[in-house]
């Protein structure tokens, strides 16, 4: 049989090579509609959910109006200046909350990946279930409990102040560490879940050779398996950091004053100050930090292995 | 079968949380389906609806009813009532937890003159209100059919300032924003909003969020009466409440989530709403107090209304005017713990608490004596309206005072 890969074997007329230049019968073409007609779903889903949404953002974003007048696109770049002169502390401080988080995120989760991968054995999967299991329950309601368990006289703050460690003034609820725990803790698997995924693909034996070549434990470490962990490192920052940045629940639940983060001021704007260009404005922002912020990390950690992370 | 104990029957069937905190984070969710619902048309309705609107207009025999949490037992029972006098089935939703992201839901489908999926809804007297009457949203009210409404309201329900006439809203029930503390770590009597500025308290205070009630406490302070209140007046309330908050006093900015956190004492006193206060008392034994400031406390109230796409506004009319016969309204009161409307309610329910015995008369007495449920002349004295934004002025408003809770 000489058939080359892209000829389908059920195909007696197939030439062996692909351009021979015949017209091809009725079931080849329609063979070469197929992958467009299985891809057509998936770029509707784009079309609907992304790429509408966001151009009729992008018109919002450029309105001027309010809700009872209605709004007419004004073309008023004004609200992106305003935006960035009126919260551009939210903005920072969203960035700042998010960045920390990602960092705590990266040193809690890393050895969490690195045991289940190199250290699970058999019960791999039970421990990955184990890190799963609180996302059974909602992600406000976890939130909440964050709360309980950071208040002033509760399990953790109120033990501590029963036994003299703590003065009774401190208070952790309702303040910046409060909601950079509880980010990272809400977002922590999706920093775990890609580094478990390339540090269980890894070469074991690679570490061993690393050793049979006079690597220490941190020689083999730093040289062999961080490099390799490294694209999902990055594809861990990527889940955690964008959601961190934007998210507004913690905050909402566990910040206090000067806890704000961007995206409660984008929910006001909208829900309660029906101000839609302006809100439209300040997503639009975020958005472009973001991925600036991403691009440049992306540069700086070199491309290919972007890729090579996206590939997974 | 077996008897079950009262109190534990009360703790099931009833939410513990406050009133409006328990569906806050279905509140949150809703509130993420709202963004995605805005759309770019903000256009009122083309003209605003007149009397005409009942002209052609007839009972279905059914109705939606669209309410807050806690607002109805779960038996429903005065809908049952209802439905036995009239043959009219309704189908109560407690579909409304936020007046904002209520109105964000609701907005895009009356711009379109779509029904909303609701013939009456309770919304409180807020700035959602102002703009759904301005936007001709809402259908007149035909008085004729109103007829328990004009024998039972109390007049302070009656011609508001927020709906002259009442022409297209009733009152569903209403409360006090006052001030709530935890005399387990206060160790001194509060009587004033000057006491929320007291750096003594700093780090335990919580005050709301919402920017019409935070600043209603600033003009207070400030001895402004918020009803008479102009710009001037906010940049002044606005003054103090930064300073309360850049002083660290403040904890938080509480959406409706803030009984927990001052029964635990994280917050040692803050802004309440009265009933909330009565049912945490009621049902947890806590002993949290209320005051009503001695310079004054907010009133409001969440009124009923039918939107004017609405598909059986008649049902919807007679249902409202059934709520406000004086038994039916004291039943509601029994439940929901906040004022009534209707003043008769309270010699019903006193009625009631002497013919009672045991648990069920002491909570009755207990709440027909509770200035929280039936506040007495000296507190209605003291009881101010809201600051009336319109469309332009609320254009500014709002945004001045969100700037001090989200900082």
């Amino acid at each position: 049989m000489n058939t080359t890969p892209t000829s389908s074997p059920g195909s007696p007329d197939s030439p062996g090579s692909p351009d021979s230049g015949q017209s091809a019968p009725g079931p080849r073409r329609f063979t070469g509609a197929t992958p467009y007609l299985l891809v057509l779903p998936g770029w509707l889903w784009l079309a609907i959910f992304f790429v509408v949404p966001i151009v009729s953002m992008v018109t919002m974003s450029l309105m001027s109006g309010n809700l009872v007048r209605g709004f007419a696109l004004t073309f008023e770049f004004g609200n992106y200046a305003d935006a960035v002169s009126t919260y551009w502390p939210q903005i920072l401080r969203s960035l700042f909350y998010g960045g920390c988080a990602t960092l705590l995120c990266i040193a809690i989760g890393y050895p969490v990946a690195y045991w289940i991968a190199f250290r699970g054995g058999a019960y791999k999967s039970t421990y990955l279930l184990l890190l799963l299991l609180p996302f059974f329950v909602s992600f406000v309601l976890r939130t909440i409990s964050w709360g309980f368990m950071l208040s002033d006289d509760g399990v953790v703050l109120g033990t501590l102040k029963g036994i003299g460690l703590l003065p009774d003034g401190v208070h952790v609820l309702n303040s910046a560490p409060a909601v950079i725990f509880g980010l990272a803790y809400n977002f922590l698997p999706f920093m775990v879940l890609p580094i478990y995924a390339v540090l269980e693909r890894m070469d074991h034996r690679l570490v061993e050779a690393a050793r049979d070549l006079y690597a220490g434990r941190v020689q083999a470490f730093v040289r062999v398996v961080l490099p390799i962990s490294l694209p999902g490192v990055f594809a861990g920052v990527i889940m955690t950091f964008i959601p961190t940045s934007a998210d507004y629940i913690n905050a909402k639940v566990l910040g206090g004053t000067h806890n704000t983060m961007i995206g409660q001021v984008i929910e006001s704007q909208y829900l309660v100050n029906n101000a839609y260009p302006m809100a439209a404005s300040i997503t639009f922002i975020l958005m472009a930090v973001l991925l600036i912020g991403i691009f440049t990390y992306a540069r700086a950690l070199g491309t290919e292995q972007v890729m090579e992370a996206q590939a997974r | 079968m077996n008897r079950i104990d009262p109190a534990l029957a009360r703790g099931l069937t009833r939410a513990r949380l406050s009133r409006r905190s328990i569906l806050q984070m279905s509140g949150l969710t809703a509130a993420g389906l709202a963004l995605t619902a805005c759309g770019v048309r903000g256009q009122g309705a083309d003209e605003a609806p007149d009397a005409s609107f009942w002209e052609d207009k007839q009972s279905n025999g059914t109705l939606r009813f669209a309410n807050w949490p806690l607002y109805m037992d779960t038996d429903r029972t005065q809908l049952q009532q209802f439905t036995e006098r009239t043959g009219i089935e309704v189908a109560y939703d407690e579909a409304v937890q936020e007046n904002h992201s209520w109105f964000g839901k609701i907005q895009p489908k009356l711009a379109q003159g779509e029904s909303i999926g609701y013939d009456l809804m309770v919304i409180t007297n807020g700035i959602e209100l102002t703009k759904l009457i301005e936007l001709g949203f809402l259908a007149p009210l035909d008085h004729d059919q109103l007829p328990n409404f004009a024998e039972h309201a109390g007049e302070l329900y009656k011609n508001t300032s927020y709906d002259p006439g009442n022409t297209y809203t009733v009152p569903y029930t209403s409360g006090i924003t006052g001030i709530a503390y935890n005399p387990d770590y206060v160790d001194r009597e509060i009587t004033s909003i000057a006491d929320l500025w007291d750096p003594k308290f700093k780090g335990k205070v919580g005050m709301m969020g919402d920017p019409q009630e935070i600043a209603n406490f600033g003009l207070l302070l400030n001895g402004v009466n918020p009803a008479d209140s102009g710009p001037d007046d906010w940049e002044k309330a606005l003054a103090k409440l930064e300073q309360q908050r850049d002083k660290g006093i403040v904890r938080r900015y509480y959406e409706q989530d803030y009984i927990q956190p001052l029964t635990n004492g994280d917050v040692w006193m803050s802004m309440a709403w009265s009933g909330d206060i009565y049912q945490q008392n009621a049902e947890e034994g806590t002993d949290l107090k209320f005051v009503v400031p001695e310079e004054g406390a907010t009133i409001w109230t969440d009124c009923m209304m039918i939107p004017v796409t609405a598909e059986n506004p008649v049902d919807a009319l007679l249902l409202m005017d059934f709520l406000y016969e004086p038994e039916i309204a004291a039943g509601l009161t029994e439940y929901i713990t906040y004022i009534p409307p209707v003043p008769e309610a309270r010699e019903i329910l006193k009625d009631k608490a002497g013919e009672a015995s045991g648990e069920e008369k002491k909570e009755l007495d207990g709440l027909v004596e509770s200035p929280l449920v039936f506040p007495t002349e000296a507190d209605y004295a003291k009881l101010h309206n809201y600051v009336p934004l319109t469309t332009d002025n609320e254009d500014s408003f709002t945004p001045m005072f969100l700037s001090v809770t989200q900082s």
